[in-house]
């Protein structure tokens, strides 16, 4: 770990710092901000912690808890919406159990997030399993696509 | 590049990819090798990656150029490659099943392509394939023949208005930071394209990278920036991977970077990911997220032109808008003001989608009827089903009814309907969308993406959201309608910023033409087009189940029981309303009531 954080703190000073990138890049090497991480930064740069927790948590793209093997990304946007992807989201859960209030399961082998829109409307209702887009997706086939992974 | 007498083009934007678009390109690939096609007119053959064309629905889409003679065709897997190697390319005869229907050429009649004129057709890797159709012409013109001045000048008189939302004049946005006082300038393009239902910067980037990167070295020559940044959805990985490409080829070819076709002019551009916040759309809250913070708006004057980026002027401009510079720049002020109205000039995409036959981008004259655009374009509603509404400029837009289906689309004529223009997103609703959950998902939308800063926004749209929620629920109080009027009022009036002012729109569109559901979801405790779970039950009917056990299987519950070949039922108390066995049913023995 240690390695990586130096590693991204060079690459901060090469770019003239912004804490957003920064967290970008944590988030790309741990897929989640662990909070040593977060207080190593606070340390080094002398930034409190909570400047670090306001960006993060301001932005969806931040996460503060680990997230699954798999990421399944459903399309909450309009298109999507309209052609049901509430439907679609709520077989995953219960396919996956992942308890409500949770995006996670307990395994930690999937992560099911809702996407504001990924603009790939005319496909709608798209989910996006381990970035990868199906367009058109039926609980049918969604699961199908599930199981093949699990 | 040379191209030759055999070309064949894949869309290969999110769609095309979605449907499997890279394993036609290597399906192609791979077969005009073996049949040794490549190996007899080599040099004329290519494959090309090209962006979207528009009707993503019909994907993978192929064109198959022979000497010049075009043929498209839809819906293309890549087992089915071999047959147009052999049957097209080989022996000339083209593989009539399979080739474009009437429908696709009706979709694109009535559209005028001058930002999409280019998407689909060059190759967004290849910065050649963009020049060749007369790419960088435009810059080396302003260059070389016209001041800054004459630059701006020009873009005045094309009446170019802003296409991200609000449709301020582009050519005086730069006249205001090219007065402005402050060294450096920046030109950030705006490509955090949040709105839910708007797809089209993503496709011009995909689709056609350069004609951004021309628009914003002539901006940026016009109000005298150095720097520029596009500030990207991350949502949006093939565009960004697209412009990184595309930035590398420009500086190389000295399009961009130091002393710009040796010219003496420097700009070089920065892309910023955006890390996902709605807000940051509007202008003074992305340049806070550039700055590296949260990304909440502040109050305006000074304007971003006057005090921007780091205190110092600052343009920024959509995609779209400045994916339209270049094209004014080679035909002319006039040219571009042919298209539109006397107030809204020019073209506009618009991202066409829901239940629509033909959803896709398309791009059309401001000012064509909307008609038009639903019936002509996109082919009337799916499953012949009745035309409800068509929501128009995302969550800060509203609804159209279909009885105004004849209003013109332009800035003007949608703002006195009660909606906007917008980003250009379009999303055409049937009888069996519910315009209490529209109004109800747009709050959630807007609700979620609310930055906190200002009272009425954050807290009100929290309630405005709790009030449809409980009206959605069955738990509808009378006196809701009149208390959603006045708090929507409230919020839209002391919001500091457009998220905030705009989030009642949907609430208050649908209230003005739909207030008789909204009536009976509270009063009937009914939800007309069946869209509201709680309002809902399903049940079989006996005399249609012929017990194929379709809806067992899929019900998520288990709450369907029965024998097979026999009718089955549905245990109420499980039922969790998900609708998939009404969706399932192939006998139309569900029924929903």
């Amino acid at each position: 770990m240690q390695e990586t954080l130096e590693k991204i703190l060079r690459t901060y000073h090469e770019n003239e710092g912004n804490v957003i990138s920064l967290l970008q890049e944590i988030e790309e090497s741990f897929g989640y901000l662990p909070e040593e991480a977060i207080n190593w930064f606070s340390e080094q740069l002398d930034i409190p912690p909570s400047r670090f927790y306001g960006i993060a948590t301001f932005y969806s793209q931040f996460h503060l808890k680990p997230r699954g093997e798999n990421i399944i990304t459903a399309c909450c946007g309009t298109a999507c919406h309209v052609k049901g992807s509430e439907r679609l989201i709520n077989s995953l859960m219960r396919e996956l159990q992942i308890p409500s209030g949770e995006d996670t399961s307990e395994d930690r082998k999937f992560t099911v997030e809702k996407v504001n829109c990924v603009g790939a409307c005319s496909i709608a209702p798209v989910v996006i399993i381990n970035k990868e887009v199906h367009g058109k997706m039926t609980a049918d086939r969604l699961m199908k696509e599930i199981r093949k992974i699990k | 590049m040379q191209e030759g007498n055999i070309v064949v083009k894949v869309c290969m934007g999110t769609g095309g990819i979605a449907a499997g678009g890279t394993a036609v390109v290597s399906a192609f690939r791979e077969e005009l090798e073996t049949a040794g096609v490549s190996a007899s007119v080599e040099k004329n053959c290519t494959v090309h990656n090209v962006g979207c064309r528009g009707f993503c629905a019909r994907d993978v889409l192929v064109d198959v150029i022979v000497d010049g003679e075009k043929t498209t065709y839809e819906y293309i897997k890549s087992d089915m490659v071999s047959r147009i190697v052999e049957e097209h390319i080989l022996q000339g005869r083209p593989v009539e099943e399979w080739v474009v229907k009437d429908d696709y050429h009706t979709f694109h009649e009535k559209q005028v392509k001058v930002v999409l004129s280019d998407c689909g057709e060059v190759d967004p890797e290849d910065i050649e394939s963009y020049v060749n159709r007369g790419g960088y012409a435009a810059l080396s013109k302003v260059l070389t023949t016209m001041t800054p001045e004459e630059t701006i000048g020009l873009i005045k008189a094309s009446g170019l208005r802003g296409r991200g939302g609000a449709g301020f004049p582009a050519g005086l946005k730069w006249e205001f930071a090219r007065k402005a006082v402050g060294e450096p300038k920046y030109l950030i393009c705006n490509a955090d394209e949040g709105d839910p239902g708007a797809f089209m910067d993503r496709s011009i980037i995909e689709g056609n990278p350069h004609s951004v990167i021309e628009g914003m070295v002539i901006g940026a020559y016009a109000i005298g920036a150095s720097k520029g940044y596009v500030y990207i959805r991350a949502e949006y990985p093939l565009a960004v991977e697209r412009l990184k490409i595309a930035l590398d080829q420009a500086r190389r070819k000295g399009v961009l970077g130091d002393d710009i076709e040796g010219r003496g002019f420097d700009f070089d551009i920065k892309i910023k990911l955006g890390a996902g916040a709605f807000v940051c759309g509007e202008e003074t809250a992305l340049i806070a997220s550039i700055e590296g913070n949260r990304g909440m708006p502040r109050a305006k004057p000074p304007f971003p032109a006057q005090k921007g980026l780091w205190g110092k002027p600052t343009v920024i401009n959509n995609v779209e808008t400045l994916a339209n510079v270049a094209y004014i720049v080679r035909n002319g002020a006039d040219w571009f003001a042919q298209f539109g109205t006397e107030k809204s000039k020019g073209t506009k995409v618009f991202a066409l989608t829901g239940k629509v036959k033909n959803s896709g981008l398309i791009e059309v004259p401001l000012g064509i009827s909307l008609r038009e655009i639903i019936y002509d374009i996109g082919g009337g509603i799916e499953g012949g089903r009745e035309l409800k509404a068509v929501q128009t400029g995302g969550p800060s837009g509203g609804c159209i009814t279909a009885g105004m289906i004849d209003i013109a689309v332009d800035y003007e004529s949608l703002a006195k309907a009660g909606s906007i223009v917008g980003s250009g997103g379009m999303v055409v609703m049937d009888e069996t969308d519910c315009m209490v959950n529209i109004a109800k998902y747009f709050l959630e939308f807007t609700q979620a993406e609310s930055c906190g800063k200002c009272v009425p926004c954050r807290i009100g749209t929290k309630r405005l959201l709790e009030i449809l929620e409980r009206i959605t629920d069955g738990r509808g109080r009378p006196g809701d309608v009149e208390l959603l009027e006045k708090l929507s009022n409230d919020v839209r009036s002391a919001s500091l910023c457009g998220l905030g002012q705009t989030a009642p729109n949907p609430v208050l569109s649908t209230l003005r033409y739909f207030r008789d559901e909204y009536e009976a979801h509270i009063h009937e405790k009914r939800c007309p087009a069946g869209v509201c779970k709680n309002l809902l039950t399903y049940s079989i009917l006996e005399e249609f189940c012929k017990g194929c056990t379709m809806c067992a299987r899929v019900c998520p519950a288990g709450a369907i029981v029965g024998e097979k070949k026999k009718p089955h039922k549905i245990i109420e108390e499980i039922c969790v309303k998900c609708g998939a066995c009404f969706e399932t049913c192939k006998f139309k023995a569900i029924k929903k009531g």
